[in-house]
């Protein structure tokens, strides 16, 4: 169908010396339609070779075809997908061979790490038994009590602590980051040519994620294995692959070394998708690039390049045909765009092709902090879950400490972010400042007003003036009403003059960047960064001054996420607006936040102005959450050393004595004994850091550090 | 300890699901009309000695009979039956009977319904998966007594066609046959194939229908996937993995049709002229009986308590973590 230019493999190339492990030519995959629907092309033309020993890493927006691929090449697509194309392993087609034939490969040359290690193991048998059962597949002579040693090791190697006992756990008894090494495990028991490593980190924590990156490097460097990795995150690609292949819309749009496709973008939509991801390592708040539009529909393509309707550099000539990949520069990169050469010739960056919005100057910056207006005064919060057991009877076993003790504030104007691993208590703390209600312990002032002692009319005020959004676009807005009504809802509670209702309605789509004729269309149809501009037009109905996000762009792909970014914080300038911005990726906090505040085990461990915690983190453990994330620069990503935290989070229920963290710490285990005594002793409070103006840390031994 | 707890339990379910059996029947049946319709009517005074030989004078109080009868199965004796025989010897000859009828047909029933449900899921919208819906909600759709009786009048169809006696459609066995001991066995199951196979039909209809739908929920499951990735063929990961995992559901749902099981095992020995538990409460009831029936529903009360304690350990056994938590 189309032709893409890759190094014609001999017919003796399963032999050579340097002769690809795996490779992958013209890959077609096409779901047939169910009913009257259309065909999806979920897969148009892939192909890529592997080298031995080699890191190959496939990225691109959700739906854009990873998996599917992936999982073609592995022969674990339902039975009713079209499969055309070739797929070759070691020189040999894998497509068309039967199950029986396919099984005999799989796990054994190629194997397979998956994205959700929850629900990725049979709840049923024991890890130790289901990673045995690995190795006896492909050697069945094996005695049982020497696959089960095999086992344990395998679980060693992978840094499960304890691995003769842990052998005999279920999965249900393992963290998510446990299971996934175990996955890991599995893929490495047979000593394989390729794994495949599909999104392997997307669902666990940052510092869950570099331990499960080192691993994989563990894994690599036993088995001297190639790697596929496929992901979204330009960061953990930066790092960890040799070479990238950019995909969108079913087909690779850019492939080649890591440096030439970060450093010598040649593909318009590649360009785009570096540019979108907010920073980690930038001080300098310039607006993101943000793609417009949408993917399209795999089962109903425009002609020409997929990426027309959304590219800033679009031509006639591009809707002609579709561009094929052909080489660019070097010798080893190729780019499907039919500018690529005089994208190359004039050295365009993403932000020379990209309109870039442009994000009015914030009013307030001039005046001091303290001379602001506090919004939101959080003191000394504590929310504690009575922890129950049995089915009839319930009894209290324990208790939960989700929050425990915090504060902070807010001021008119600033936006404070909220960071830390799932289940540090961030959601909690949203709640309890929502709720209204006295806390258990602790003083929440919202607009000099303290929660619990409000009549019901300084509710009613308080609950306009203090609006939300929430992460799920979807699922926070009712799909059976159409947006006019979904928008309008809260001015109609709050008595807003019918006859300016639909003005108003209006007025709040434009403003955030939706046209006023969509107000009849209900959520469905809308995408996932629209609907998610939908919630914050109506969270801002009632023009509130204290808007409180709860990872509102964590479920979008960068390209969207950074429209919906740049509106936050066009916002902000524009209407005066304090955010209480609650996420896990640090990256989207140090582009919007001012301060920002570190959560762990329900205790804020630093606290301060963003660039001062950015530029120089004092506590331990936020030194290991920034050193832990990848970031999208392959030069300085393999330049720097990663913290690597040890273990788990605790369980909230029964946290460790005196500083919660030291667990974990990296610094504790640097200290000498009497030193420690006071860790294990003592909870750190947050200290203001001696010279700094808003910095403070909960560490006995605090200690600023440049890390990024 | 959590075992004897459970047993406990069931003992004492048992007791108050018997009492309560008891104590309606014996309010509401009367077993002194037996005897006044009788002709010659007997005597009053012989009616009465008869009855209260019986403990089933109704002048006698509700409490004082119940406190007798009670005592009586406390030590094992369930009483005498209205023509004054034992009920126990009744019971040891009629629990086997159905008891054999329940365990081969739901043994037989579950196993083919849960293989053909499995298999109906793997087969999604194939014909397999048709045909076998098709089929399990047409049985549904039917009461077990009509089951029977097509089953009896398709058995006769086709022995008449057949020109000799494949299927046997009444009673348990050729009276006064002497073929030895193999061709005793030989007529014996002639003569159970046909109510056993309507029992195992209900059941499988149930079962195929919960086993499909408890099966097609795993079968996309990424821990399939992944069995499949390290080297399982399709098959061997759909055994191992997907079905196994599914059955768990299924073996709780087994406790809630066993009910319903007892119900259809009533009418099926009726029909086909079982002398079983389940004749005999049909029989008792029109007799006046009342501690034949106070009887049989104790035993039922046990099949039920016996198929749950079953289940309970099955579940054990199949998901492991009951037992880890
Ligand atoms: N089993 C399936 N049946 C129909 N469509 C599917 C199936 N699996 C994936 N798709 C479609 O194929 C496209 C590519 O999906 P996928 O490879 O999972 O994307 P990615 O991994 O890049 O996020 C999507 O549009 C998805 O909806
Ligand atoms: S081919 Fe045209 S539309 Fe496609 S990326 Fe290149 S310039 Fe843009
Ligand atoms: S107080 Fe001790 S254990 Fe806690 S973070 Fe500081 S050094 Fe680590
Ligand atoms: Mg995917």
């Amino acid at each position: 169908m189309t032709s893409t230019e890759t190094q014609p493999a001999g017919p003796d190339a399963g032999s050579a010396p340097d002769a690809p492990v795996l490779e992958v030519t013209d890959l077609h995959v096409t779901f047939p339609a169910a009913g009257q629907g259309r065909d999806v092309h979920a897969v148009r033309g892939v192909s890529y070779q592997l080298r031995r020993g080699e890191i190959l890493g496939i990225v691109g927006e959700s739906g854009s075809g990873k998996s599917v691929s992936s999982l073609a090449a592995m022969g674990l697509l339902p039975e009713y997908a079209e499969v055309t194309g070739s797929v070759r392993l070691h020189g040999r087609e894998l497509l068309g061979l039967d199950d029986r034939q396919l099984a005999k490969v799989r796990g054994r040359t190629i194997s397979m790490v998956f994205q959700d290690p929850l629900s990725a193991l049979t709840p049923v048998y024991t890890v130790g038994d289901q990673l045995a059962e690995a190795v006896r597949v492909h050697n069945p002579d094996l005695p049982k009590a020497q696959a089960a040693a095999r086992a344990v090791e395998l679980l060693r190697l992978v840094g499960i602590p304890n691995a003769e006992q842990r052998y005999r756990a279920f999965p249900h008894e393992f963290s998510g980051g446990m299971r996934q090494r175990v996955m890991i495990a599995m893929a490495m028991a047979n000593d394989p040519d390729v794994i495949i490593c599909d999104e392997p980190t997307t669902a666990l924590d940052v510092t869950i994620q570099a331990q499960i990156l080192e691993v994989l490097k563990t894994a690599q460097r036993e088995t001297g294995a190639a790697i596929v990795m496929i992901t979204h995150d330009l960061g953990v690609v930066a790092g960890f692959v040799d070479r990238v292949l950019v995909m969108y819309a079913g087909r690779p749009v850019e492939l080649g070394t890591v440096d030439d496709v970060y450093y010598r973008t040649r593909m318009p939509y590649t360009m785009g998708l570096l540019g979108s991801v907010p920073r980690l390592d930038f001080q300098d708040k310039a607006p993101l690039v943000p793609i417009k539009g949408t993917p399209p529909s795999l089962s109903d393509l425009p002609p020409g390049c997929p990426f027309a309707p959304r590219c800033p550099l679009v031509r006639e000539e591009c809707t002609t045909g579709e561009p094929p990949l052909v080489r660019v520069g070097a010798e080893t990169h190729q780019a499907a765009c039919v500018r690529a050469a005089e994208i190359e010739a004039n050295e365009w960056t993403a932000a020379d092709i990209y309109p870039v919005p442009e994000i009015p100057e914030d009013a307030a910056a001039g005046t001091p902090r303290e001379d602001r207006e506090v919004v939101l005064e959080v003191d000394d919060l504590i929310k504690h879950h009575p922890l129950m057991k049995g089915a009839v009877f319930k009894r209290r076993v324990g208790t939960v400490y989700a929050v425990d003790g915090i504060s902070f504030d807010i001021r008119e104007r600033e936006t404070l972010g909220l960071v830390g691993e799932s289940g540090c208590g961030k959601s909690t703390t949203l709640m309890e400042i929502l709720s209204l209600n006295a806390p258990q312990r602790g003083r929440v002032v919202v607009l000099g007003r303290e929660s619990g002692r409000l009549g019901w009319r300084d509710r009613f005020a308080v609950r306009r003036e203090v609006q939300v959004v929430f992460q799920d676009p979807m699922s926070s807005l009712d799909p059976r009403m159409p947006v006019f009504d979904i928008i309008a809802e809260p001015l109609r509670t709050h008595g807003h003059p019918r006859e300016a209702l639909r003005s108003r309605v209006h007025e709040l789509l434009r403003l955030v960047g939706l046209e006023p004729a969509h107000a009849t269309r209900y959520p469905a149809e809308f995408s996932g960064g629209q609907r998610q501009r939908i919630g914050i037009a109506r969270a801002l109905a009632l023009e509130p001054r204290l808007l409180v996000l709860d990872e509102p762009v964590s479920a979008l792909d960068v390209s969207i996420q950074a429209g919906v970014i740049n509106l936050l914080d066009e916002l902000k300038a524009r209407l005066g607006l304090s955010y209480l911005f609650v996420a896990h990726d640090l990256s989207v906090i140090r582009h919007l936040a001012d301060r920002v505040a570190v959560m762990y085990l329900g205790r804020i461990v630093e606290i301060g102005d963003v660039d001062a915690i950015y530029g120089a983190p004092a506590h331990p453990y936020t030194q290991a959450l920034l050193s832990a994330i990848p970031i999208p620069d392959p030069e300085k990503e393999r330049s720097r050393t990663h913290i690597v935290l040890e273990g788990d989070l605790p369980n909230p229920a029964n946290p460790p004595s005196g500083c919660r963290f030291r667990t974990r710490c990296q610094k504790f285990r640097q200290l000498g004994d009497d030193e420690r005594q006071r860790c294990l002793d003592e909870e750190p409070a947050v200290i203001p850091l001696a010279g700094a103006a808003d910095h403070g840390a909960a560490c006995h031994y605090a200690e600023e550090r440049e890390l990024l | 300890m959590f075992l004897a707890r459970r047993l406990l339990n069931y003992v004492v379910l048992i007791f108050l699901a018997s009492s309560f059996a008891y104590l309606l029947a014996a309010t509401t049946l009367d077993p002194r009309s037996n005897y006044e319709q009788l002709d010659p009517r007997p005597s009053q005074e012989s009616i009465e000695a008869r009855l209260d030989e019986l403990n089933l004078n109704d002048s006698t109080p509700l409490a004082e009979r119940y406190v007798t009868w009670v005592g009586g199965v406390a030590t094992g004796d369930f009483g005498l039956t209205i023509q004054g025989r034992s009920v126990n010897e009744e019971i040891a000859r009629k629990a086997g009977v159905t008891l054999r009828l329940i365990v081969v047909g739901t043994v037989i029933g579950c196993t083919v319904g849960v293989a053909i449900g499995a298999y109906a899921a793997v087969r999604q919208y194939r014909s397999f998966d048709r045909v076998s819906t098709g089929a399990a909600f047409l049985v549904l759709a039917i009461p077990t007594v009509v089951i029977a009786v097509s089953l009896q009048v398709s058995a006769v169809a086709i022995n008449q066609a057949a020109g000799v006696q494949i299927f046997q459609y009444g009673g348990e066995y050729t009276a006064g046959l002497d073929a030895g001991f193999w061709g005793t066995l030989g007529d014996r199951l002639q003569h159970m194939v046909l109510p056993t196979l309507t029992l195992a039909i209900a059941q499988f209809a149930a079962f195929s229908r919960y086993q499909r739908n408890m099966m097609l929920d795993v079968l996309g499951a990424d821990f399939v996937r992944t069995a499949m990735a390290k080297g399982l063929t399709r098959r061997a990961a759909l055994l191992k993995h997907a079905l196994r995992t599914a059955l768990i559901p299924t073996v709780t749902y087994f406790t809630f049709t066993f009910g319903i099981l007892l119900a259809g095992t009533t009418f099926t020995e009726k029909i086909y002229g079982w002398n079983g538990m389940g004749a005999w409460v049909v029989d008792s009831i029109f007799t006046n009986d009342v501690h034949a029936v106070a009887a049989v529903s104790c035993f039922m009360a046990v099949c039920v308590m016996a198929a749950s304690f079953l289940s309970d350990l099955l579940y054990a056994w199949l998901d492991p973590r009951v037992r880890v938590s």
